[in-house]
């Protein structure tokens, strides 16, 4: 079934090419990701390196053979889609997983968050969060116990219960330490703002260091890969539901700026909510979207049982995404808004 | 309507395996979802829904030319309840504790659709015998579905088989499995697996044709 | 054009909505007698059932008692014996052994859990001043993880020895409260369960609220608890 390329291309305008096609952005990710990649080996030594790994394998080697099967003309594993899934879904696990766990919650990531409903493009929810939701459903405990971070002297330390054998428990007893928002949920403790910029914080592999999230997230906006608006959307939204709700409960809420640097936040808005696919297509949509999540992260990280909020804030605002692209559709090209809605109810 | 004479053996059959009510029809999705939890939970809820089933087909057949059409879905409803009633007083007297882990899902059997659908459907049309058939088939068949959502289930979410332990005691239990979600994962993969099975065998029929 | 004769349209027969109600009632009768029926044999299965499961649960929190009496708790705060099951005023259960000794007393408590109500029963030793075990009849907890309050044995050993002194004006010492695991110091700590500190909570809230109630009636009460055993050489169910 390959298609040959016709001899002479007769197209109507635009004529004039762009490299922005999907392996480019796809690619433009995971050099963005480099950085915090590198930050959590950092902090997390070898543990960081096996479970990426782990990962990518749990994620590529399917996708690898749905593509064959399909017979794609070009594998779809070049296009680098897999490889942001995979190491996305790697920054979220904590450091000390059982690996085979990781490469459950990879395969999960990838065969019922993407290649089920057809592949890139056709996914409702983020790949590499489905992934990881599947795991904080199965395994909730080996998903909330978080070893402590360290530097380059113990490289070699393996974190936590990385080789417990497969469907068995973890059996080391071993050291652990509360991410900044379980020490505010269960603790009252409020970690300093410094401790969460530089990531010398517990938490997942990638949820440390916010500056080079943050940088990585500029970066990827000047290069038109990410939407500017979701990040920016998210950050507002989040300050701005923190800000009532430290008002109501000051006791409770810390400071809005807390909760914008704390947990997975930033590698949430960054790198999950600007998915292209899961994400709504028009502006005004984006801002729903945005706002949307920035509420939810706040409410569940409040008001919920558990202390992070943002994996679920974003599959929710996912599943919304159909419909806000239908309620946020812009007017059409010359028509005024209100001729726009008025033909719109027309037409239902 | 059927040209070829079918026996009682069939009508057993097809609700097994080509008929089979939550694989092929998927029809009852409130009970195969919510009591699969256990391998107990499983076969009480099959149990209990063939006796039902069987009950009510046999009666309806047995009225089925007393019944005038207008009211017969009344009728027909009427009679499924009390059998459900039935069944959940003989339950809670077997055993509380069964009872207690199906809850409300005793008395939901009720609004399980393969029932009413076999009455309609089949035991308003055709004799005692068959319809007693009918029953059994439709209610070993839903009873061998729950059970293989049961036995994954169990198996995987807490690492027994009917409450006996089979990977010993380091088992690290996929806590999802037994809760609601898992029952959608488990039930997806099965039906992937009868469609597969189906689709291979529509394939050689073919070939041989 | 008075009279048309009416002809009746080709069909099945008539049915007339007389006949409609009368086989509607006589179905409605047929069920009425079967579930009438099916009760009557079954109901003294079903209260034997429950009978046995919660005097099992009674001797299982009271683990030295081998006869129970059961009291009810009278508007005045008296207990008095009672043999009638079904009352629905607040029942507490003491347990006696074979010398008729009065060994701990058996208190039913509930109170909202993470998804449902939760309801448990617990012994109480009125000497040690201490619960001393604890079961739960009915919870609908999250399956393997709120669940666990019912079986996880470290989280039950929390409840073998639960200290709780009382002062004679019926104030309890130090009220039950839940820790984190392993951070358990005194005897009238709980250890949470990892992953389940809503549930855990809840049955510590469910034991705090229920010993401020009852313990002091109970004290107030111990002689006619004590003064009620019946040396028994026999074990009675």
């Amino acid at each position: 079934m390959k298609r040959q390329k016709p001899r002479l291309l007769l197209t109507t305008s635009p004529f004039i090419k762009s490299r922005e096609d999907t392996a480019f952005m796809m690619w433009q990710v995971n050099y963005a990701l480099l950085p915090v990649v590198l930050a959590s080996i950092y902090f997390f030594g070898i543990s960081a390196i096996l479970i990426m790994l782990v990962s990518i394998i749990g994620v590529v080697v399917p996708e690898w053979m749905y593509s064959k099967r399909k017979g794609t003309p070009v594998n779809t594993v070049r296009d680098g889609s897999a490889l942001v899934t995979a190491l996305l879904f790697a920054l979220t696990l904590p450091p000390g997983i059982p690996l085979w766990m990781a490469f459950v919650g990879a395969l999960v990531a990838v065969l019922l968050g993407k290649l089920i409903f057809g592949g890139l493009g056709y996914n409702p929810f983020n790949p590499a969060l489905v992934g990881r939701a599947f795991l904080q459903a199965a395994f909730p405990v080996a998903m909330t116990t978080w070893s402590p971070y360290g530097n380059l002297s113990n490289f070699f330390e393996i974190r936590g219960a990385n080789f417990a054998i497969p469907f068995l428990k973890a059996k080391v007893d071993a050291v652990t330490m509360a991410t900044p928002l379980a020490q505010l949920k269960f603790d009252h403790q409020l970690t300093r703002l410094s401790d969460l910029l530089l990531g010398s914080t517990a938490g997942s592999l990638g949820e440390t260091p916010a500056i080079l999230i943050l940088l990585a997230g500029v970066y990827l906006a000047l290069r038109k890969v990410i939407n500017w608006r979701i990040p920016v959307g998210i950050f507002l939204s989040v300050y701005l539901t923190a800000l009532v709700l430290h008002w109501l409960h000051p006791e409770r809420v810390p400071d809005p700026v807390f909760h914008l640097f704390a947990g997975g936040l930033m590698l949430g808005a960054v790198f999950m909510a600007t998915d292209p696919v899961t994400s709504p297509i028009t502006q005004r949509g984006v801002w729903i979207f945005s706002a949307g999540i920035g509420f939810l992260v706040v409410i569940i990280r409040v008001y919920g049982g558990l202390p992070e909020g943002v994996m679920y804030a974003i599959l929710l605002m996912n599943a919304l995404t159909p419909l806000i692209n239908q309620v946020a559709q812009p007017p059409i090209y010359g028509m005024r808004r209100k001729e726009a809605r008025e033909k719109k109810r027309n037409a239902s | 309507m059927d040209t070829k004479q079918t026996t009682s053996m069939d009508e057993f059959l097809k609700g097994l395996w080509k008929e089979n009510p939550v694989f092929v029809q998927v029809l009852g999705m409130c009970p195969t979802l919510a009591v699969t939890n256990s391998v107990i939970n499983s076969v009480v809820m099959g149990i209990a829904t063939t006796f039902v089933l069987v009950m009510s087909n046999f009666f309806v057949s047995l009225f089925r030319k007393l019944i005038p059409k207008q009211v017969r879905i009344a009728s027909y409803i009427m009679i499924i309840a009390t059998f459900v009633t039935v069944a959940e007083y003989i339950i809670q007297a077997v055993s509380l504790e069964v009872h207690k882990s199906l809850g409300a899902f005793i008395s939901l059997i009720v609004v399980n659709c393969i029932i009413l659908g076999r009455a309609e459907a089949f035991a308003s049309k055709n004799t005692i015998g068959k319809s007693v058939m009918d029953a059994l088939g439709m209610g070993a068949g839903f009873t061998f579905a729950l059970l293989s959502l049961g036995v994954v289930r169990e198996l995987l979410g807490n690492g027994t088989f009917a409450g006996i332990p089979v990977f010993g005691k380091g088992f690290e239990p996929w806590t999802i499995m037994i809760l609601p979600g898992g029952a959608f994962f488990v039930l997806g993969a099965w039906l992937l697996f009868f469609n597969y099975l189906k689709q291979r065998a529509e394939k050689k029929e073919k070939v041989l044709v | 054009m008075s009279s048309t004769p009416q002809m009746p349209i080709p069909q099945e027969k008539e049915v007339t909505s007389t006949r409609m109600i009368l086989t509607m009632a006589a179905i409605g009768l047929l069920a009425g007698f079967l579930i009438v029926f099916t009760y009557r044999t079954t109901l003294p299965i079903i209260e034997k059932n429950r009978q046995e499961y919660l005097e099992r649960a009674i001797f299982e929190v009271l683990p030295d008692a081998t006869t129970k009496k059961v009291f009810i708790v009278t508007p005045d705060g008296k207990l008095e014996p009672t043999t009638d099951i079904h009352t629905k005023a607040p029942k507490v259960y003491a347990g006696y052994n074979a010398e008729g000794k009065l060994v701990g007393i058996a208190l039913e408590a509930r109170g909202q859990g993470f998804q449902d109500v939760i309801s448990l029963i617990y012994g109480y030793d009125p000497y040690k001043q201490a619960i001393i075990g604890m079961k739960v009849l009915e919870s609908k907890e999250t399956p393997g993880l709120g669940s666990k309050i019912e079986t996880d044995p470290e989280f039950l050993a929390n409840f073998k020895a639960l200290d709780v002194t009382i002062t004679p004006e019926g104030k309890i010492v130090h009220p039950i409260e839940l820790v984190k695991k392993g951070k358990k110091t005194h005897d009238w700590q709980i250890e949470a369960i990892t992953g389940a500190t809503i549930s855990s909570r809840a049955v510590t809230n469910i034991l705090r609220k229920s010993t401020e109630k009852a313990l002091p009636i109970i004290l107030k009460n111990l002689e006619v608890l004590e003064n009620s055993g019946t040396a028994t050489s026999k074990t009675t169910g």
